[in-house]
């Protein structure tokens, strides 16, 4: 079929065109309408709801750490507050080369390089644009060395940003603690919400027990950020308003210490291993608390590198120890005026009776002799001068009178055995043993068994007791308030910006009750006679054990010697000369003064140095020279730490303290 | 008298502007239009580049370069273009299909060719080389065409269409195909066969649906419901909208649109540049921008009607209408309408060939129209 030759016809093109055209013209017309009329939807209809939704796309809620509270002494001196320090601080996805750059870094001494590791998975960790602190604290020198070579750092930079600062270095450091970075475990017991833009927490001591108070309570600050979370500043006239929820500083926290008071502590321990507690007995304010060799709190709060904190942790010398607190050692000779006290009322002995000592003891029927060492008195004794001088002998004969059961239950109410409740965490409650903890404590059926040998041996507080210097300043405070006890404590108010400081009442506890008042004037003037000497008739010109040390004393101090038998060490170890010091006793002083109206009481140890009347009592002297008399003179450097009480305590030592020299342990092969 | 030589030398300065455009082969309100279109999308470049003075640089360096190939293509006369249509088709699939072969990787699709001293799009040349084929088939065809003629014109509009989907670029694939399309629509394409042609198409997207790259699927259900995925798929027409609704009527201001400055919208200088106009100039600035994108649709399609001949009308309706369906899928779907295909806001949107090749496209319709006397009779 021949197809018909369609032949062109302009003027029907032309039509069709045209009329195609007025098609697509309306076509066109009616899209753009749609279009228009999405546009006045979204711009008119829904304009205020994107509003809102492009508000909260670009505020994000930024936290304001608040300004961690202030540690004050009760005089008012500030002992920990804030200071603006220098930080290095690094944004991941800024930095070309983490690797490369954390290296060269530590070649520029400004992160240790053991350290390297911890720091990149802490910045691994974290998001890409978080600023990630990598060293704390930077020094002048630090930070002039980083300017230097900024430029080499893209990604890096420095800021600063307020960290804990305490004025006195080290000092107190075991009572009041140090801040640290947050850790893993500390994110486990807080709030994240509260602590966030937080870097610095609490560790031990006050920063530690009253993190809460310290702390305060973080602010809240909108920021304009962009879409990857980021903070930025340019954005012109369109800003909303953005709010701040002010941070509220922490409470400004007074503590019980006497800056004085601790000084004299710190200068009388020296360079030795030891602790000091000194304490108010007639509220429990603790005055001083040392615990030796301690540690900077500002290292912490820098941030320790890897290896120092592993020199710390394994130091020999344990300077992370409080030992004020955790440090648990034999009583010794201490515990005799508790014991007397005992004795007189439980009617056990007759106080004027005198017993005869040639230095020798032995328990009824059994053969094993206890020697008192050779400096201890001799010839007849009443208990006033067997406290005075310290006999041994006296104090055996007393507790195989009293027997274990009436120590123990006579003891306990003193708070042997027992945490004080101080305020601050990491208490150790010491031992008190009984026949009945010997039943639970050891495994073998042999060990089990209370022998009575335990018993003389616990009248000179030798054997299983242990006391920290906690306990024992907490002691001598109930008996030089005869009886009264109260807790102690560190922290004693909060003051606020106006200077008005309000005082937080005293715990008393339970007073020791049951105690005659003629027993306690005996037992506390013989606590005097250690401190001083006296001529009578029968005894003739006798010292107490203490007399050297509070020779001149400017007031009645009463005090007790003691010496702890180091009973830790293994005998098959080798005697060679750093054990043979190791096995040198513990030093121990408890005093108050004055007599008639105590106002501090005071417990001292020191490890290892020997008779506690050379060692310890002059420290004690010193604390309570300082306290009472506002008098201290820091010991000068050059002179020897072995003499500490030179100026405080002229005069030597008058009465050596003497140990128990052969004082048995009780093995099942050596039944006492 | 005063007045008088003022209004004088008004009229001279007129006269003498309108003779050199006349020299030129341009069209005076059409070249007023793109002009101020061009400097409009400077200004908000400015802005959605973050105050980038190298991406206005660079803008600046096409528009000349466009200005340069709209001059040159003004000279051009219908009968010199009818004759080159087949060979720049030729040309252009040859060139896809080199793309296909050994195109460069540029965002994970295969659309760039390296010339050696710049990198080229070959399927901008299809953009104009389809209706140029397209109109050459129909010149010496009476209108509207039979079905012979059609076949042959599925196979000029699809052939390129499928291989620039295939890179894949749906966005252009769709314009080539439009500018094809439309142009067989204005030859005369009977009711009927538009009916049927559609319920095909309703088919074909079905089955098209298997064969879809996941990501282009994923674009079609997150224009669905842009919900359901506000920080994956939905999140560009999310925050798009966020932007153009936040503008209001009167806009944040230039430079102050939160949504664009802080990063929110993505793509914001090329693709998404309509929402920044939206944002920092409001429905204010929105309808201005519409208003001269319609006034040079509609210029173009006055110019088009002018003309004297098949080819020339015919290219030139298309290449009108291509101009706004360019303009009304961007705005579609920055908007929410659309689903989102990646096409850009002509003449305004940052990058690529596009700018070069839309003002040759004007060069020519302009070109075809100054030239229609010639060709008239």
């Amino acid at each position: 079929m021949p197809s018909p030759v369609r032949i062109k016809d302009r003027w029907n093109e032309q039509r069709i065109l045209t009329q195609r055209t007025l098609g697509a013209s309306i076509i066109i017309a009616l899209l753009t309408l749609t279009l228009i009329g999405r546009l006045v939807y979204l711009q008119i209809d829904r304009h205020d709801y994107y509003v809102e939704l492009s508000q909260g796309n670009r505020v994000r809620v930024d936290p304001i750490p608040a300004s961690r509270g202030l540690i004050l002494d009760r005089s008012g001196h500030v002992l920990a507050d804030n200071e603006p320090a220098y930080q290095l601080e690094l944004i991941r996805e800024q930095v070309p080369n983490l690797y490369d750059t954390l290296h060269r870094l530590s070649a520029l001494r400004l992160i240790d390089p053991d350290d390297l590791q911890e720091t990149r998975r802490t910045i691994l960790a974290r998001r890409s644009f978080d600023v990630v602190p990598v060293r704390l604290r930077l020094t002048d020198e630090e930070v002039a060395r980083f300017a230097v070579h900024r430029y080499e750092f893209p990604g890096v930079d420095l800021a600063t940003r307020q960290t804990r600062h305490y004025p006195y270095g080290d000092l107190a450091v075991h009572a009041l603690g140090y801040v640290s970075a947050i850790s893993e475990q500390d994110l486990e017991h807080i709030d994240r919400a509260a602590y966030a833009g937080t870097t610095l927490i609490g560790k031990l001591g006050v920063e530690s027990a009253y993190e809460k108070l310290l702390h305060g309570k973080n602010g809240t600050r909108q920021i304009l950020v962009n879409a990857e979370g980021r903070s930025v500043q340019r954005v012109g006239a369109y800003t909303p308003d953005l709010s701040i929820d002010p941070p509220v500083a922490g409470e400004d926290l007074v503590v019980s210490l006497d800056m004085l008071t601790e000084q004299a502590a710190e200068d009388g321990l020296g360079d030795r291993t030891g602790a000091v507690v000194a304490l108010d007995p007639t509220n429990g304010d603790v005055l001083a608390l040392v615990s030796k060799p301690n540690f900077d709190p500002a290292a912490f709060a820098r941030g320790l590198s890897v290896r120092e904190y592993a020199a710390l942790a394994n130091n020999p010398d344990k300077p992370l120890l409080n030992r004020a607190l955790r440090g648990a050692y034999p009583s010794g000779s201490t515990i005799k005026p508790v014991l007397a006290l005992a004795g007189l009322t439980d009617h056990a002995i007759d106080p004027n009776k005198l017993i005869y000592s040639n230095l020798t003891f032995h328990l009824p029927g059994n053969s094993f002799l206890w020697r008192e060492d050779h400096t201890g008195p001799r010839g007849p004794l009443n208990m006033e001068q067997a406290i005075a001088r310290s006999s041994d002998v006296y104090f055996y004969n007393l507790a195989y009178l009293l027997g274990v059961d009436r120590i123990d239950s006579f003891l306990a109410p003193f708070g042997y055995g027992r945490l004080t409740g101080i305020d601050i965490a990491g208490e150790k409650p010491g031992l008190l043993p009984s026949p009945a903890w010997k039943r639970t404590a050891f495994k073998r059926p042999q060990d089990q068994v209370w022998f009575p040998g335990e018993t003389v041996n616990l009248g000179i507080g030798q054997g299983y007791l242990l006391v920290t210097p906690l306990q024992l300043a907490h002691i001598a405070a109930e008996l030089a308030e005869r009886g009264k006890s109260f807790r102690p404590r560190l922290m004693i108010g909060t003051r606020d910006a106006n200077g008005h400081m309000t005082p937080v009442a005293p715990i008393a506890d339970p007073p020791i009750a049951g105690i005659a008042d003629s027993s306690w004037d005996l037992v506390l003037q013989a606590m005097h006679e250690v401190t001083t000497c006296q001529d009578s008739p029968l005894f003739g010109h006798t010292c107490g054990t203490g007399a050297g040390a509070f020779k001149g004393a400017a007031y009645q101090a009463a005090g007790k010697t003691g010496t702890a038998q180091v009973y830790t060490v293994a005998r098959s170890q080798r005697l060679t000369e750093h054990v043979a010091e190791q096995l040198r006793d513990h030093a121990w002083f408890i005093a108050f003064a004055p007599v008639d109206k105590p106002r501090i009481a005071v417990a001292v140890l020191v490890e290892h140095a020997g008779f506690g009347a050379q060692a310890a009592a002059p420290i004690a002297r010193k604390v309570i020279d300082a306290y009472l008399l506002r008098q201290f003179t820091p010991t000068p450097p050059a002179g020897s730490a072995a003499q500490p009480n030179s100026t405080a305590t002229p005069g030597a030592p008058h009465a050596a303290e003497h140990p128990p020299a052969h004082a048995p342990h009780p093995t099942p092969d050596n039944p006492l | 008298m005063i007045e008088t030589t003022g209004y004088a030398r008004t009229r001279r300065t007129l006269s003498a502007t309108a003779q050199l455009l006349s020299a030129l082969n341009l069209d005076g309100p059409l070249l007023v239009a793109l002009g101020l279109l061009s400097l409009y999308g400077l200004i908000i470049l400015y802005s959605a580049s973050g105050q980038d003075v190298n991406t206005i640089v660079r803008t600046v360096m096409r528009l000349v370069l466009g200005v340069a190939a709209m001059l040159a293509l003004t000279h051009a006369k219908p009968h010199f273009l009818r004759r080159l249509a087949p060979w720049l088709y030729v040309v252009g699939i040859v060139l896809l299909f080199a793309v296909a072969a050994r195109g460069v990787i540029g965002k994970g699709a295969q659309r760039w060719l390296n010339l050696g001293l710049f990198r080229f799009q070959p399927s901008e040349i299809m953009k104009v080389a389809v209706p140029m084929l397209a109109a050459w088939h129909l010149h010496e065809r009476p209108l509207p065409p039979d079905w012979k003629s059609m076949v042959a014109l599925a196979m000029i509009i699809f052939l390129p269409a499928g291989l620039v989907a295939m890179e894949p670029d749906l966005g252009t694939a769709a314009l080539i195909a439009a500018s094809g399309l439309l142009l067989v629509l204005m030859a005369g394409l009977s009711m009927r066969v538009i009916l049927i042609s559609l319920l095909l198409a309703v088919g074909a997207a079905m089955l098209g649906w298997n064969f879809m790259h996941g990501y282009q699927r994923e674009r079609v259900l997150t224009f669905l419901n842009p919900q359901t995925d506000p920080l994956g798929a939905g999140y560009h027409i999310i925050q798009s909208q966020i932007a153009i609704g936040s503008g209001g009527v009167f806009g944040k201001g230039w430079m102050n649109g939160s949504q664009a400055q802080l990063d929110f919208l993505p793509e914001r200088s090329t693709d998404f540049i309509f929402s920044v106009v939206g944002e920092e100039f409001g429905l204010i600035g929105l309808l201005a921008l519409l208003a001269l994108y319609l006034f040079i649709v509609s210029r173009c399609l006055w110019l088009a009607l002018q003309t004297s001949d098949t080819f020339s009308r015919l290219l030139a309706l298309s290449l009108a209408l291509t101009f706004f369906v360019y303009v009304f899928i961007n705005a579609g779907m920055v908007s929410g309408l659309l689903p989102v295909v990646g096409v850009p806001l002509p003449l305004v949107s940052y990058g690529g060939s596009s700018v070069v090749t839309l003002l040759a496209g004007f060069g020519i319709l302009m070109g075809l129209y100054s030239h229609r006397k010639l060709v008239g009779s």
